[in-house]
């Protein structure tokens, strides 16, 4: 038995009958760290000793905790953990050691899940292939040569190589879904308010929102069990009744209806992800789902809205790193003004500083109305456009990303093409919506291609159910799996 | 600089610091004077992944505030980012409120130079958090950041430039901060910085009806610097518009020191705060009936409690708004007047004795060191006859000193008064006996001379004979 390419729920059936305890769990996956992390390069921390300790402590503890404890998870590196390293993958924050654990974090601590590692990332989460991390490169599992896409992509790399059973991302124009896509593994970004941002390190505080990358989309309801829920350390966290997100997988999409945006299907977009995306399609009309061609035209906007919304916001908080009492601090300065101006020069990365000054850019006085103010009235505009959809849409269906994942190196210095990887997920973000990311189906060269189903507010019922049921019938993780191919 | 020409017109911007037992965005405590950085948490000190979470009492303190100072309570208000880089401030922004302030349109009643009515806009009141400390000079020549006051809430208090002498500032902010304390919502503490103002001036020619450039001048906590400021200040202006100069619009500091004004930032720093909507916080709603819970439960202000205490008390006028200028004094002067039952007199002790040594040592009534209790007895002591009055006095210097029960000082000090006839005939006789002089001049019908011989008894007594007993029996001995 191989553990490693168990899904958790697997895992949880052999914990729950004894078959198996979460020491030899745990030892599997540090084995399979030690052969496979090399290639992958997905961790930032590993913590491999710490985790058969608390393995063989929660072997021979009581097992008051339903059958989930004793199971390892990767934890994106924005996502604070006491005691140990939050880097966010940036040389300012190489040696921070959080003093709190993350709202998330306690969670996953108390359903006795046990930490495997800090996951890498693109730096502070502004990217979309992983490249921007200060520390290195994260590789796909399918093709080493090709980017795990970002900004989580440590975390997806790392789920789709079983290098963790699961794992935790952020999501805040597109970071968990996108790279899940590249990956070939599952990826769910909650409805904003669905899940505490407390002990998330804010990129873009009205967009980001922490989602679980799994291998498949049982797990990800689970964890969504255990990460969801109202949190009163955030204000912006929904107070909503506790539900049981696996109860939704029916298997069932009969009288489904979905909607297909034709927006997302029209230019810039890969014609073999659109001939997958087709496929789904017809599938899902086999299945009995009710299918319809609409259209989103406010879509086109998202992208401009996004960029300006996000890095205004990323200005503003990224202004505490300044290296007065964390993080990286100069050893030039001789004033005040030097302390905060090199400090922030040689600690933030150039993506970052690029977002940086964009974002201070929109907020300046005679700017702020002809961008910040107009791109949240074209955010009003895109909610109205989505809650209209919804009226008369369960499901919308579009595809992840325009493209499979790239090569390294080939988008980096192209700052515009590297935001046009998020064309297709923007939009949900800035409308606040559930959306999930899950495989359905291989290109040409046996890269992974993602199908995008969109939700309303707080109906992650609906959009786990709608691709529980495409991947029951599809069986990618039967048919495909990453080879690591050099 | 008196130039009957001009005109100088004022606008405050006061910062009162709440007084919730919690930070306004965390739970960490308030109070002022703890060792640097004790009273932090993660979410004070802008740890990386914080968030705030707006404490419910400062909206409720702020709209109690609103409603006291006759404002409109916005029943859809919300936060805003201020964003700056300076090291007392962790997050390198201030959570404040821009476009869309908790109260608004109100204003308060003092008096103008001539005793008339006046009323002062409020323009606005809002909410936000106070920034921390910076402690210079204790690290070789740089500064060590104390986070202990970042996130005590602050309400700023911005007024209309409807103020156009010293006068008139110096009522208002008193008649504010009397207001404040009424309603209970700031010790507005000055020497703490609980309570401080921004002073915006500006002259213009008493013919013009335009507004000149107004300067600001931050951070004032002291009436006596403000109004010296304001003199400097407008004085400055006049005398450069005179010369045929301009006003620049800039930021000021008072020095108290030399007694001028400096200019605090050049133009190259011009600050752009980037305001816009804080995403961490929800925004704030509120109910007409959660509004109408809060005006019903707001105390009796000082004009009614004024006009009680000259009914009920038979208190002066002046006298009575005297004491209600401060709710503290106030407070003190019920809680005495219900153990003694001498309202007069305590109204006399707490107006003379007690505002003179407050005075002399630039205090706030807050920070008189004994109880009502103790100045309740003290009267009582003096009306049993116990001690007098000119021992009160001596009573009153040691509560400052050493605040305790007044019976326990007189005791210790040896004040009780001596009522005893035989004692007191002890020194009259003494008294009589080393002045003949005095004797012969009284008989002479020199009256005076009771005067002397009494004011040496109680020399003698070191002031604690009983002076009617002495006064009576020195002129049956005289008269013998």
């Amino acid at each position: 038995m191989d553990i490693t390419s168990l899904t958790v729920h697997e895992l949880m059936d052999k914990l729950e009958k004894n078959e198996i305890n979460s020491k030899e769990i745990v030892e599997a996956y540090v084995k399979r760290i030690n052969e496979k992390e090399k290639d992958v390069q997905a961790f930032v921390t590993t913590l491999c000793d710490d985790a058969i300790e608390k393995a063989i402590e929660i072997d021979n503890g009581s097992k008051d905790n339903f059958n989930i404890a004793g199971i390892p998870v990767g934890i994106k590196d924005n996502i604070c953990t006491k005691g140990i390293k939050t880097t966010c993958s940036s040389r300012m924050l190489e040696n921070f050691i959080s003093p709190y654990n993350a709202t998330v974090v306690e969670k996953l601590d108390k359903a006795g899940l046990i930490n495997l590692g800090k996951l890498n990332m693109d730096e502070f989460a502004m990217g979309a292939s992983t490249e921007y991390s200060y520390f290195k490169e994260t590789h796909n599992p399918w093709d080493l040569n090709k980017v795990p896409g970002g900004s989580s992509g440590g975390s997806a790399a790392a789920v789709a190589a079983d290098l963790v059973p699961w794992a935790l991302g952020s999501d805040t124009g597109g970071s968990i879904r996108q790279p899940a896509s590249f990956c070939g593994v599952v990826g769910l970004k909650p409805t904003y308010g669905l899940v505490s941002r407390y002990g998330l390190v804010a990129f873009a505080s009205s967009l980001d929102q922490i989602g679980p990358i799994t291998k498949d989309v049982k797990d990800a309801a689970i964890l969504l069990n255990i990460i969801a829920g109202h949190d009163e350390k955030d204000s912006t966290s929904y107070e909503a009744p506790k539900k049981d997100y696996t109860k939704a997988l029916k298997n069932n999409v009969k009288g489904l209806k979905i909607g297909v945006p034709k927006e997302f299907f029209g230019e810039g977009i890969n014609g073999e992800v659109k001939k997958k995306l087709e496929e789904a399609i017809e599938l899902y009309k086999s299945l009995g789902a009710e299918i319809e061609e609409i259209s989103l035209d406010i879509a086109k906007y998202s992208l401009a809205t996004y960029y300006i919304i996000a890095c205004a916001e990323a200005s503003s908080n990224l202004g505490r790193f300044d290296g007065i009492r964390y993080g990286y601090r100069t050893e030039k300065y001789s004033s005040l003004k030097e302390l905060y101006r090199n400090s922030r020069t040689e600690g933030f990365g150039k993506e970052v500083k690029r977002r940086i000054i964009l974002g201070t850019y929109v907020l300046s006085s005679g700017y702020y109305d002809a961008y910040y103010k107009k791109a949240q009235q074209v955010r009003t505009l895109v909610k109205k456009e989505f809650d209209k959809a919804f009226e008369k849409y369960d499901v919308l269906l579009t595809p992840t990303s325009p493209t499979v994942a790239f090569d390294i190196g080939t988008r980096a210095n192209n700052p515009l093409e590297m935001y046009l990887a998020d064309i297709c997920t923007v939009s949900v973000n800035i409308a606040g919506l559930p959306a999930i990311s899950i495989p359905c189906g291989v290109d040409s060269e046996n890269m992974p291609i993602g199908m995008q189903l969109i939700g309303n507010k707080f109906e992650e019922d609906k959009i786990l159910n709608a691709a529980y049921t495409f991947e029951q019938t599809y069986g990618f993780r039967e048919k495909y799996k990453p080879d690591f191919k050099r | 600089m008196a130039n009957t020409d001009f005109e100088t017109v004022m606008g405050l911007e006061v910062h009162a610091e709440l007084s919730t037992k919690t930070k306004i965005f965390c739970s960490c405590p308030t109070e002022f004077g703890a060792e640097p950085n004790t009273q932090v948490c993660p979410i004070c000190m802008a740890m990386p992944g914080t968030l705030p979470v707006l404490n419910e009492k400062v909206v409720e303190y702020a709209v109690r505030a609103g409603l006291a100072t006759n404002c409109t309570i916005s029943k859809d208000s919300k936060n805003d980012r201020k964003n700056y880089f300076y090291p007392d401030t962790p997050r390198a922004y201030q959570i404040s409120q821009y476009d869309k302030p908790l109260c608004e349109h109100g204003y308060i009643e003092i008096e103008d130079d001539n005793g008339n009515p006046k009323r002062i806009g409020i323009t606005r009141i809002h909410i936000e958090d106070d920034a921390g400390k910076l402690n210079h000079n204790e690290f070789n020549g740089g500064a060590l950041v104390d986070l202990n006051r970042a996130g005590v809430p602050l309400i700023e208090i911005v007024s209309e430039p409807d103020l156009r002498s010293v006068g008139e500032v110096d009522r208002y902010l008193k008649k504010l901060k009397s207001i404040l304390e009424y309603i209970e919502v700031s010790d507005c503490k000055m020497q703490e910085g609980s309570f401080r103002a921004d002073v915006n001036v500006s002259v213009k020619r008493k013919s013009s009806k335009e507004f000149g450039t107004r300067t600001e001048m931050k951070n004032m906590n002291s009436f006596r610097a403000i109004t010296r400021a304001i003199e400097y200040e407008a004085g400055r202006q006049i005398d450069v518009i005179e010369n045929g100069g301009k006003i620049t619009q800039e930021t000021l500091r008072w020095d108290d020191v030399s007694g001028k004004t400096f200019s605090m930032r050049d133009k190259e720093d011009a600050q752009d705060y980037r305001y816009f909507p804080e995403p961490d916080l929800v925004a704030i709603r509120l109910s007409d009936e959660y509004i109408e819970n809060i005006k019903k439960s707001l105390p009796e202000m000082p004009e009614s409690r004024r006009e009680r205490y000259i009914n009920q008390f038979k208190l002066s006028e002046k006298d009575a708004k005297l004491l209600t200028a401060s709710k503290y004094l106030s407070n003190m002067f019920e809680a005495a007047e219900k153990i003694c039952g001498n309202g007069k007199a305590v109204a006399n002790w707490l107006l003379s004795d007690v505002s003179r040594i407050l005075n002399e040592k630039e205090l706030e009534p807050v920070a008189i060191p004994f109880t009502a209790e103790n100045l309740a007895k003290l009267i009582e002591l003096i009306d049993k006859g116990t001690i007098s009055s000119a021992i009160g006095k001596k009573v009153i210097e040691e509560l400052f000193e050493n605040p305790k029960d007044p019976e326990e000082i007189i005791k210790e000090k040896g004040w009780i008064q001596i009522s005893d006839e035989g004692a007191i005939m002890e020194v009259v006789q003494k008294v009589l006996n080393n002045n003949p002089q005095s004797i012969q001049d009284y008989k002479a019908g020199k009256d005076r001379a009771l005067g002397f011989l009494v004011g040496q008894a109680m020399k003698e007594t070191k002031g604690k004979a009983n002076p009617q007993m002495l006064n009576k029996m020195f002129l049956e001995e005289l008269n013998k």
